[in-house]
């Protein structure tokens, strides 16, 4: 018999009750035995055939960042019209893939550096070691380095990734094939398409692969989706740590979008408008840091640590990385995954922990201004000017800012991951629905009054 | 758009919302069938927002997909662990649901092939005004004006639902009601 866990005995006719409780007994069975089927090295095969697209799209993407930043007029025609909006789709999705790549790399080294710093160790420090330096001044033995100098560990995270890449390539043979293969592919899509709504500036014009007019609730919509892949991953694997993991994960991930988007909401209130430039535009130019949107009014702070910290339970980052905790489920729902599946697995878990972060340094941490009134007024300015050096220098710090705010609330969401203890699943239920839920509409209600009240901010009414 | 950009991808669409629909009565496992149904539901997000309603559209990756989904699909895997293999129809049923099967779909077909603009899809589709920007802040603004009332009703009536749930589900209803 084919599919999971076929020789379970369970009749369809018994109460729920009762059926649940068997399925618990039958889960626990020690003697769930699994062989495997695999091919070594399988795991090259998606991570080449990248190539080739990337290559064709960069060179589009390349023209078109020259296009943006010069500012010179368009190709226009009826081939163009048609072509244009596919190769820059194209484009982006080599941008953010390339983006999600890189970054996932530095993030999984900077986490392991960030735990070992947080425990008085050192980390990973060997690999990337450079052997031979240059001299500034031989006679004095004065070099551009040490000779032989390791900038701590900095390629480790390369060195796992081929290691993971060369790995065989493993899959149940009583799992579900096709679910399993899927599932890793439906949660990084997921993780994926919310990079969409992801500005990386918007100084010059928005710099973001799609402004939505309902940017948020598009935001709000997809996150949901890497949920799907892992139930699917939980359910195929045929494995009873999976599907724990996975259910984890479902009642976790559903029950935390609600006060997720009352926090939205607030923040959304604050602006009047869905779309992301929008959002972004309304904390700046003015009154530097006052401006931004958790400054606005306690509600939004509120409603900033609200989001911030039910976030770290829709990306299943501890302490509410339930759905993998490895005490009790050995790694949850990715157990039976290995190879290049795995890290997939891995890049979505990184990536989600990027996009969440960049959507509350846009939400509320005023996104692309710098908090720093003269700098923002004068990346307004720049947006009208016509000469490339202030425009460069404008994107520039535009990247910078967006990027950099998303990093140091990546900072603190691993610096939470290292200390604090997982917490149960009931306290992770009672923290949603008893706290974050009722707390989210006060926000929502305070925040829309205090909009009312003082129209157009604080800072405006107070200092003018 | 061109129109054969346009048809191609409505095309892609409805493909993507079909054949797992078909897929869905046509195998045997429940469980599969909840995934089919991602593809059905992602690809009616994908019409939704072809003509133009992109609050529609995501609404339905949120309603449906995020929420409705994940919770069938819980539910399926909490009560049912093995494959729920469903039963092959009869041969005495078979005869009268293929009458009616067929029946229904002539209905249909005729009245879709003489339906005005199916010869020109890509016109028939756009639906005027819909694809204009601004069509989020307009529904937003008429639901709060013109249409309040239907807006309230409809919200009071998911409160009691979301009131009752929480009575029947909380601790120890069975026992002491």
């Amino acid at each position: 018999m084919t599919g999971p866990a076929g020789s379970l005995p369970l009749s369809t006719g018994r109460g729920s009750r009762e059926a649940t409780a068997i399925v618990y007994q039958e889960l626990l069975n020690p003697h769930h035995a699994q062989t495997y089927t695999g091919r070594a090295y399988w795991g090259l095969f998606p991570f080449a055939a990248l190539f080739v697209p990337v290559l064709t799209a960069g060179l589009f993407v390349a023209w078109e960042a020259v296009v943006h930043l010069t500012g010179l007029t368009r190709t226009t025609g009826e081939f163009w019209s048609v072509a244009r909006p596919l190769l820059l789709g194209l484009g982006w999705v080599h941008v953010i893939l390339i983006f999600i790549t890189i970054f996932s790399m530095y993030a999984v080294w900077m986490e392991r550096k960030v735990s070992a710093h947080m425990q008085c160790r050192t980390g990973p420090m060997e690999v990337g070691r450079i052997q031979g330096s240059i001299f500034l001044w031989k006679r004095f033995n004065f070099r551009l380095w040490p000779k032989s100098w390791s900038p701590h560990g900095w390629l480790q995270t390369l060195a796992d990734g081929l290691k993971l890449m060369a790995k065989e390539d493993l899959i149940p043979k009583d799992a579900d094939r096709w679910i399993f293969i899927l599932a890793p592919i439906v949660a990084f899509t997921g993780v994926f398409i919310s990079f969409l709504v992801i500005p990386f500036h918007g100084v010059l014009s928005s710099f973001i692969p799609a402004d939505l007019d309902t940017g948020v609730f598009f935001f709000a919509a997809v996150t949901s989706i890497e949920a799907i892949g892992v139930i699917m991953a939980g359910w195929a694997s045929n494995n009873k740590w999976a599907l724990f993991g996975a259910m984890r994960a479902a009642t976790q991930v559903v029950s935390y979008e609600l006060p997720i988007g009352l926090a939205f909401l607030t923040a959304v209130v604050a602006a009047g408008s869905l779309r992301v430039s929008d959002i972004v535009a309304a904390q700046g130019p003015d009154y530097g840091m006052l401006a931004w949107f958790v400054f606005r009014s306690p509600f939004l702070l509120l409603a900033f640590v609200i989001y911030f910290i039910s976030s770290l339970a829709e990306c299943k980052r501890a302490p509410f990385d339930l759905p993998e905790a490895e005490s009790e489920l050995i790694s949850g729902f990715h157990t039976e995954y290995s190879s290049m599946r795995f890290s997939i697995f891995f890049l979505a878990e990184y990536a989600a922990m990027y996009v969440v972060a960049a959507f509350a340094a846009v939400l509320f941490l005023g996104g692309w201004w710098t908090g720093i009134a003269p700098v923002d007024h004068f990346l307004a300015d720049a947006a009208k000017s016509d000469g490339l050096l202030p425009r460069l220098a404008a994107v520039g710090i535009g990247v910078f800012a967006v990027v950099g705010k998303s990093m140091i609330l990546v900072f603190f969401q691993m610096a939470a991951r290292w200390t604090y203890p997982r917490a149960r699943l009931d306290q992770v239920m009672y923290l949603c629905l008893k706290v974050f839920l009722p707390f989210g509409l006060l926000t929502l209600v305070g925040g829309t009054a205090w909009e009312l009240w003082l129209e157009g901010g604080w800072p405006k009414a107070l200092l003018g | 758009m061109s129109d054969t950009a346009f048809a191609a991808v409505f095309y892609l669409f409805a493909a993507l919302s079909v054949v797992p629909a078909i897929m869905i009565f046509v195998g045997r496992d429940v469980v599969h069938g909840a995934f089919w149904l991602l593809g059905t539901l992602a690809g009616f997000a994908g019409l939704y927002l072809m003509l133009g309603a992109d609050f529609l559209g995501f609404t339905q990756i949120l309603v449906y997909i995020g929420g409705i989904l994940v919770l069938l699909l819980f539910g399926v895997m909490l009560t049912q662990r093995t494959p729920v293999l469903l039963g092959r129809t009869r041969a005495a049923r078979a005869i009268p649901a293929g009458i009616a099967t067929v029946a229904l779909g002539l209905f249909l077909a005729k009245k879709l092939i003489g339906a005005p603009g199916m010869s020109r899809l890509s016109e028939s589709l756009k639906v005027k005004g819909a694809t204009e920007p601004g069509a989020t802040r307009e529904l937003g603004s008429l639901l709060l004006t013109d249409y309040i009332l239907p807006f309230e009703i409809a919200s009071v009536v998911l409160l009691a639902a979301l009131v009752g749930a929480a009575y029947v589900a909380r601790r120890g209803s069975g026992e002491n009601p």
